[in-house]
């Protein structure tokens, strides 16, 4: 028993000399991460304004069609989620169990909203025959270029949703946890959460003014 | 970590104060953003956009993110993901801005 | 001889004795064993990739195709270099020699997220999985380039699955890079500063830089043409739009980085290798160590080089052509030092010393042959000629090959706690040095002369060359066997290795062979700078004395 509770209560794997350098290395593990991330999105990003330069007046006419009401809600969304996840990240760390299960609730509910707006936007887009290889019409000039713009506002945003639905997965499990009081003694796995709820804010913080702004 | 309980409400109000503020602020330059996508400015137009949105991501991982107490490991390799974004777009773009100069 | 040290010992189970199951091996988390999952899976895909190459080299014995398909042949080709580069190359020396080395040459137990380490492993074989997949549905024919719009668009052949897969075992490859770097930054025992690393960790960590922060563009690039393969729409498609010009940048931004990602570790198992069989320190070790890291940072401004005749910008192609120049200068750098490590050193001239030999030799050749294909006006002429196919061969087979069998032998005692048959070893080394030389030396003159690469029959004026080519193929595959047959073998029959056979300063070599599960039975404390190999023929290891150790004594002076 006592050897069980060790086990259970002493947060520091056994390869690691204390909870510091544990600490540590997990934030800095997630913030490399974090770096391979912005290359993997900033793949496309580059490639995106590569295009946009080329075809500058065709990728202004295609982003009027994007919803941007739907855009600037969804980032307010989200933006609200990074805020809860701070809150929940802060009452870990002042070991207040109860407020971040209810913190982390919160992201997950946002997390969700968002997700659902976009798939209305989605609906909105496949309507409105937007959507490459499945029932793209474009009355405009340039139809190649206008398709262009939207395979890349749908592999951009489904890639950012990917990540939005890995994210609430692991706040599900946290939350499920963490109720139970498994971060009472080392929320760390809260703090790396936040941070990657923050960098996918953080890619849609980019998204939205790179695919819904170029109107003029 | 200290053992001392601590005051919950009082340190709460106090310590949670930035993050709302920060989450104003970030409102405030999305209403900023799409107020200016209105507006023709020509070429500034995306660039405003695009410095309106790093400000944004600044704040987020100054603040949300706890940059602004992390170590200076922690800042290098923050920047590093972004170092080498800037390396990609920098030489690939050398070759689109420089392709029709030939023929001139 | 110097003091070994008692205290960092342990009478227990090493990590092969500790338990023999399956399940014991699949669901580890030592990254001693993780190392060995890695070395068996790679050396299965090593002699598949072998394979491919051994059939190109017969049908090439002729001038006509009349030994295999040409549509054959364009998937022979496009297998060996998919799997050799992505599936053994990649992985090679990082994921098998650097999961066992890292953690016990800084004085850690293990590496910094264990759990991460396995789960990259699976996935690595689940990557394999779709290659394999890829391989029995009838093969890709596009060449491990992917070039568009011939990958996305015309070819008929398996791409999918083997992009998918590719992109699969990248995660791996950044996940092993992530957990190096974490490890290397934070695991390092008491008294392991930075400057008292094994340039075998600077090495490492080197390209661990390359693969988290190169592999990502690799994986967004492959997921771009997957989708435009599957759902017929135009991202590289000129006819829609599209610029195949950008797949290339997007595909070399990773894959020259990547060359390095194979090259780095080889350099990492010479510079050992150099000292210890030398018994002299390393000349000028900040500059070898730094070397790397430069190597690192550069190998992200040349990528360009690959696309002197794409249509690229000139003035671009001029920007890249300079900047690929500046990279052979840490390569160099390493080249000298090594060199004056050798000077007036006593020379021992066991296996693992002729394959960092070799190594050194070959690599100066590849090297000087990259700096002809930076110069802009010489790549036009040899470009997709078998003097590209030479070249990279001199850095990847002379390179990182060499250094990663060089490696595999001198901590072979260290991972099995067996001796290899040196003489087996002697003439196996040998073997391969020539054998590859009358392989890829002939590929030199056949390419300048204007043979193209990827080509099935060829003009008839080259066949000398190219029988040559092939007799050093064969040659070249009886060295790499000797070592699968010996080395297997030593494993139950070799002579028991003592715990520091080469006298060699490094951590690693002040514990059992093979390791116990924890490394260290006490977190060592490191006492001085690698490498201290005296003149006398003794050596002053880097580590003498544990933690606790050092506070007893402490406590009673």
């Amino acid at each position: 028993m006592a050897e069980l509770h060790s086990i259970m209560a002493t947060p520091v794997a056994h390869h690691f000399e204390d909870a510091e350098q544990q600490h540590e290395a997990n934030t800095l593990g997630m913030w490399t991460f974090l770096a391979t991330e912005v290359l993997f999105f900033g793949a496309l990003f580059a490639a995106f304004y590569i295009y946009r330069a080329s075809y500058a007046s065709t990728f202004k006419e295609t982003s009027r069609h994007l919803y941007m009401s739907i855009g600037a809600v969804n980032t307010v969304v989200l933006l609200t989620s990074s805020l809860t996840v701070a809150l929940a990240v802060h009452a870990g760390e002042h070991r207040q169990r109860r407020r971040m299960v209810r913190f982390m609730l919160a992201t997950l509910v946002l997390g969700l909203l968002f997700l659902g707006f976009k798939g209305v936007e989605y609906f909105l887009d496949y309507r409105e025959h937007l959507v490459p290889a499945f029932n793209f019409a474009w009355e405009g000039d340039n139809p190649g270029q206008a398709q262009l713009f939207f395979i890349f506002y749908f592999i951009m945003t489904l890639v950012h949703g990917l990540h939005m639905i890995i994210g609430i997965g692991v706040i599900i499990y946290l939350a499920v946890r963490a109720r139970r009081g498994h971060y009472d003694q080392d929320p760390t796995a809260i703090e790396l959460f936040g941070l990657y709820w923050h960098f996918v804010d953080i890619v849609w913080i980019f998204l939205f003014p790179t695919l819904y702004l170029l109107k003029q | 970590m200290s053992q001392t309980t601590p005051e919950p409400v009082a340190e709460n109000h106090t310590s949670t104060k930035i993050y709302y503020q920060i989450f104003a602020a970030l409102l405030i330059l999305l209403a900023l953003t799409v107020g200016v996508s209105y507006v023709d400015l020509g070429a500034f137009n995306e660039v405003i956009a695009l410095a309106i949105a790093a400000a944004k991501a600044l704040l987020v991982i100054l603040f949300f993110m706890h940059m602004r107490s992390s170590s200076r490991l922690t800042w290098l390799f923050a920047a590093a993901g972004f170092v080498w974004l800037g390396i990609l777009i920098a030489l690939t773009m050398s070759d689109y801005v420089s392709r029709g100069w030939m023929g001139r | 001889m110097s003091a070994t040290a008692p205290a960092l010992k342990i009478r227990e189970p090493s990590y092969i004795n500790v338990a023999y199951t399956a399940k014991s091996w699949l669901l580890t988390t030592d990254h001693k064993r993780i190392g060995l999952l890695y070395m068996v899976a790679i050396t299965v895909f090593f002699f598949l990739g072998g394979l491919a190459a051994t059939v190109m080299r017969m049908e090439l014995l002729t001038p006509q195709g009349d030994l295999v398909l040409p549509e054959t042949y364009n998937k022979l080709f496009t297998a060996h270099g998919t799997i050799m580069v992505f599936f053994f190359l990649i992985p090679s020396i990082p994921a098998t020699l650097g999961n066992f080395l890292v953690p016990i040459m800084i004085g850690a137990r293990d590496m910094a997220f264990p759990r991460l380490n396995l789960a990259s492993w699976y996935i690595f074989m689940f990557g394999a999985l779709f290659a394999i997949i890829a391989l029995i549905t009838g093969g890709v024919d596009t060449g491990w380039t992917f070039y568009t719009p011939y990958s996305t668009t015309y070819s008929t052949s398996s791409v999918i699955p083997m992009a998918i897969g590719i992109l699969i075992a990248g995660f791996s490859s950044i996940f092993t890079g992530l957990n190096i770097i974490i490890t290397v930054h934070k695991m390092r025992a008491p008294g392991m500063t930075w400057f008292r690393l094994p340039l075998f960790i600077w090495s490492m960590y080197a390209t661990s830089l390359i693969m988290v922060l190169a592999t990502p563009v690799l994986a967004m690039t492959l997921l771009l043409v997957a989708v435009e393969r599957i759902f017929h729409v135009g991202i590289f498609d000129p006819a829609l739009g599209g610029d195949p010009l950008l797949f290339q940048h997007l595909f070399w931004f990773y894959s020259h980085p990547a060359v390095y990602i194979m090259i780095l570790p080889g350099m990492a198992v010479i510079s050992e290798l150099v000292t210890c069989f030398s018994r002299k320190p390393i000349f000028g070790y900040k500059f070898v160590a730094f070397s790397s890291i430069a190597i690192a940072v550069f190998s992200f401004l040349v990528w360009g080089h690959h696309m002197f005749v794409s249509g690229q910008s000139i003035y671009a192609s001029l920007i890249f052509s300079i900047l690929s120049f500046a990279v052979a200068i840490p390569s160099a750098i390493k080249v000298f030092n090594w060199t004056a490590t050798l000077y007036k050193g006593t020379i021992a001239w066991d296996t693992p010393m002729l394959y960092a030999l070799g190594f050194i030799g070959l690599f100066t050749i590849g090297g000087l042959t990259g700096l002809f294909l930076a110069t802009l006006p010489v790549d036009v002429h040899v470009t997709d000629t078998y003097f590209i196919v030479a070249h990279f061969h001199y850095i990847m087979v002379g390179g990182a090959v060499l250094g990663y069998l060089g490696g595999i032998h001198f901590w072979w005692p260290k991972i099995t706690g067996r001796m290899y048959p040196e003489w087996w070893g002697k003439v196996s080394a040998i073997t391969i040095f020539l054998g590859f030389n009358l392989t890829f030396f002939p590929q030199f003159i056949v390419g300048y002369q204007g043979m193209p690469r990827r080509y099935y029959a060829y003009a008839p004026e080259y066949q000398v060359l190219n029988v040559m080519s092939t007799a050093g193929a064969s040659i070249l595959a009886i060295g790499y066997i000797l070592p699968l047959i010996y080395l297997i073998w030593s494993m139950r029959e070799g002579p028991i290795a003592s715990d520091n056979p080469w006298g060699a300063t490094g951590l690693e070599w002040q514990i059992e062979s093979p390791p116990p599960t924890e490394n260290f039975a006490e977190i060592p404390v490191v006492t001085a700078e690698p490498y201290q190999y005296h003149s006398d023929g003794t050596f002053t290891p880097q580590t003498s004395k544990s933690i606790r150790e050092v506070r007893q004594e402490g406590h009673s002076g």
